[in-house]
């Protein structure tokens, strides 16, 4: 292990404080990433801790592929969410990963809370506590971006975390955003920065990372860019970028809309990969690190709304969740609206998946007369209609009125308090991903240890089962889910993005950490993640989760997937079995 | 003779799988010593800048210097490390900033235009192009 990756920078947010730690034992244990990051968590975060309170830790580690190998790109984040109440993980690409591990530390922990909103810029070996109260409360978080840009030093090698209103305001699902386009997205952490008064982190990093076997490192390095470069995923995830998944999705019905009353649309979506690369499709990005480039920039033109003549053109990104979300689950028919609501939940600060299953399930309570203009202010959520969804997102970010402050809790609240539980679409708190391809699908969203779609991506188990026309009894799911989990475990400790999880099997992992002088079997890695896996699942324990009393949807259960319908039984069979192994019995 | 050239920079990405195979030429990781570097044109939106070494012919930097540290080489200069007094002017004097700075080393890296980097960019954004020799 090179002597840099075990550095921990602790930033004590109270005092105004920081000091490096130096924990080669942890780093030689568990990696890096996920690994190191729950045990932090465990550490720092007292059990039944307030997500909102000062003594709510974040975490931010990457782990020792991080700017060294390809597509070791992710930045992982650890902290108790605020939206479920137990174990919050979020992964974020841009050039996080790179600035955190050439600034020279493996984990950046922010704690306490300060008395006046600041952000944090980590320069050399300091730590900046910068005045913020300027940036506070601004209506847009790309401007923050715009500020911190011109104000910082370190163009070219830095990262700009910021949060918007949202964040400030604590609305449980509020998000970080990473250089304008990348996202902190999922439980919540933009509302526990915005609890602690820091509004912004900017690291900027360009050092050296000494490599143990140089020669043998740049042969593995050429040898996974040329596969990388090579493979599908350059192909398929360059040119349309994650939008390419909507297509397929609708035609195979698998696509939820209208809070999941379909699951296709007639015709491909206007909001398809294809279409928007024709029609809209103005940059590509890539992550430090990664060739794939597979972040996808709109350029919208349009008329300015008073001057004749006069047009402006934004960008905006687009990925499938947020296509999905507030495209498909709010019945958008045309490109420019959902792009328009693309462009307000990242201007505010909001998690895009989040917010679409909230509008949705705002839509469909609106439609049954559960609210009325009453809650909403005034506005008449209704399918497709851009502007009206617009200034609910607005209206959810400011946290002005009783209504919009339950929204910001997410439909577990809403339906809670308004009722509608049968359609509100969350699973243990966090509301549903773009895939509704089956019970695999569903296994992932109930049991995942960050909620996510690409946690044991059941949704690639149901389509194998669907090509195959075969089946698998609820244990055996379970089990191959839960190996397939723990597997990702691994790359979440290195940190490599999942999209590299084909190019990263536990041999190539064991080659790669081998050049940097880690000696570690493919039993060891093997071992590793599971034993991640359990410790994560015991964080969520801790904190009140129980995976065999979530409740599933009515919606998720009786909306046909392209197998057909869940049956409960199976799927509580299957997280019975998930339990056990969890808990350490299988 | 081949100089490096920034051929087509509205396809680059940002990947910085440039920078990171310049560094490897110094048997490290990272990006304390790439003679090459990228930043975006003002927001990412707007695409990037790529900075490399234009191989002057009567390059400012080796006139800059105090120490005759910088000499002319068949492309481009090489900076005589040894002699190197680290005191920046060789930056200062170079229009376009292609002149980078190791902070550790307290040293300038310079392109020698040995096209590594553009061996590694995806999208054919660098390229080793023909100069006329001398």
């Amino acid at each position: 292990m090179d002597r840099l990756l075990p550095r921990v920078l602790r930033v004590d947010l109270t005092r105004k404080r920081f000091w490096v730690e130096e924990r080669p034992e942890l780093f030689r244990e568990r990696l890096g990433g996920t690994g190191v990051g729950i045990e932090l968590l465990g550490e720092l975060c007292p059990p039944g801790a307030d997500p909102l309170g000062p003594e709510n830790p974040v975490v931010l580690a990457v782990g020792p592929l991080s700017a060294l190998y390809p597509l070791a790109s992710k930045t992982v984040a650890l902290f108790k969410s605020p939206h479920t109440g137990n174990l919050g993980e979020s992964h974020c690409g841009g050039r996080t990963a790179f600035a955190l591990r050439l600034a020279g530390y493996g984990a950046l922990v922010i704690e306490g809370r300060s008395d006046l909103p600041v952000y944090l810029a980590v320069h050399g070996e300091g730590v900046f506590f910068r005045d913020a109260r300027t940036l506070w409360g601004m209506s847009s978080s790309v401007t923050v971006g715009r500020i911190l840009r011109e104000r910082e030093e370190g163009s070219g090698y830095r990262t700009i975390l910021r949060i918007g209103r949202a964040g400030e305001r604590g609305v449980t699902y509020a998000a970080v955003v990473a250089e304008t386009y990348r996202h902190f997205g999922r439980l919540g952490l933009g509302a526990v920065l915005g609890s602690k008064n820091l509004k912004a982190i900017v690291i900027s990093g360009k050092g050296a990372v000494p490599v143990a076997q140089m020669g043998r490192y740049q042969r593995l390095y050429r040898e996974l860019h040329e596969r990388a470069v090579r493979s599908d995923l350059m192909q398929k995830y360059h040119d349309l970028g994650t939008a390419q998944n909507v297509a397929p999705l609708n035609a195979m019905g698998a696509l939820p809309v209208r809070n999941l009353q379909a699951t296709s649309y007639p015709d491909e979506p206007a909001f398809s990969g294809e279409r928007l690369a024709q029609g809209y499709l103005g940059r590509r990005l890539a992550c430090a690190g990664c060739p794939v480039a597979c972040i996808h920039l709109a350029a919208l033109r349009e008329p300015h709304p008073k001057e004749p003549y006069f047009y402006t053109t934004t960008f905006v990104p687009y990925d499938h969740e947020p296509l999905y979300a507030l495209g498909a689950m709010l019945g958008m028919e045309d490109v420019p609206g959902v792009l328009h609501l693309i462009e307000a939940v990242g201007e505010v600060g909001l998690d895009a998946m989040t917010t679409g299953v909230v509008l949705a399930w705002a839509t469909e309570a609106f439609e049954k007369g559960l609210i009325s203009e009453r809650e909403t202010g005034g506005l008449r959520p209704r399918w497709g209609d851009a502007p009206t969804y617009r200034e609910m997102i607005r209206r959810i970010g400011d946290r002005g009125t009783e209504f919009y402050r339950v929204l910001g809790e997410g439909v577990r609240e809403a339906a809670a308090r308004y009722g509608g539980e049968e359609f509100a679409l969350h699973f243990g708190g966090n509301e549903m991903p773009g895939y509704h391809t089956g019970p695999g699908a569903l296994l992932t969203y109930l049991s995942g240890a960050r909620h996510s779609h690409l946690d044991s991506a059941g949704y690639a188990l149901d389509q194998e089962l669907l090509r195959t026309g075969g089946t698998l009894p609820p244990e055996e799911a379970a089990r191959r889910l839960l190996a397939e989990e723990a597997r990702r475990q691994v790359l979440s400790s290195l940190v490599v993005c999942f999209f590299a999880r084909g190019l990263y099997d536990l041999p190539t992992v064991s080659s790669c950490l081998s050049a940097l002088g880690e000696g570690w079997d493919e039993e060891g890695l093997r071992r590793l993640g599971e034993g991640v896996l359990r410790r994560k699942y015991a964080f969520k324990v801790r904190e009140g989760f129980d995976l065999r009393r979530v409740p599933i949807p009515h919606r998720a259960l009786e909306a046909p997937a392209p197998g057909g319908a869940a049956d409960e039984g199976y799927l509580r069979a299957a997280l019975a079995e998930m339990g056990r192994w969890l808990e350490g019995g299988a | 003779m081949r100089r490096l050239s920034v051929v087509d920079v509205a396809r680059c990405v940002d990947c910085l799988l440039c920078a990171q195979a310049c560094a490897r030429r110094f048997g490290e990781g990272g990006l304390a010593r790439s003679a090459i570097a990228v930043r975006s044109a003002g927001g990412v939106e707007r695409g990037f800048v790529v900075v490399v070494c234009r191989a002057c012919e009567d390059p400012p930097c080796l006139h800059a210097c105090p120490v005759g540290a910088i000499e002319k080489a068949s492309v481009g200069v090489k900076v005589l490390l040894d002699r190197c007094i680290g005191c920046r002017a060789c930056v200062a004097a170079c229009a376009i900033g292609a002149v980078q700075w190791d902070e550790a080393g307290g040293k300038p890296v310079i392109c020698v235009h040995c096209g590594l980097c553009a061996a590694f960019c995806p999208y054919g954004v660098l390229a080793l192009e023909e100069v006329g020799g001398g």
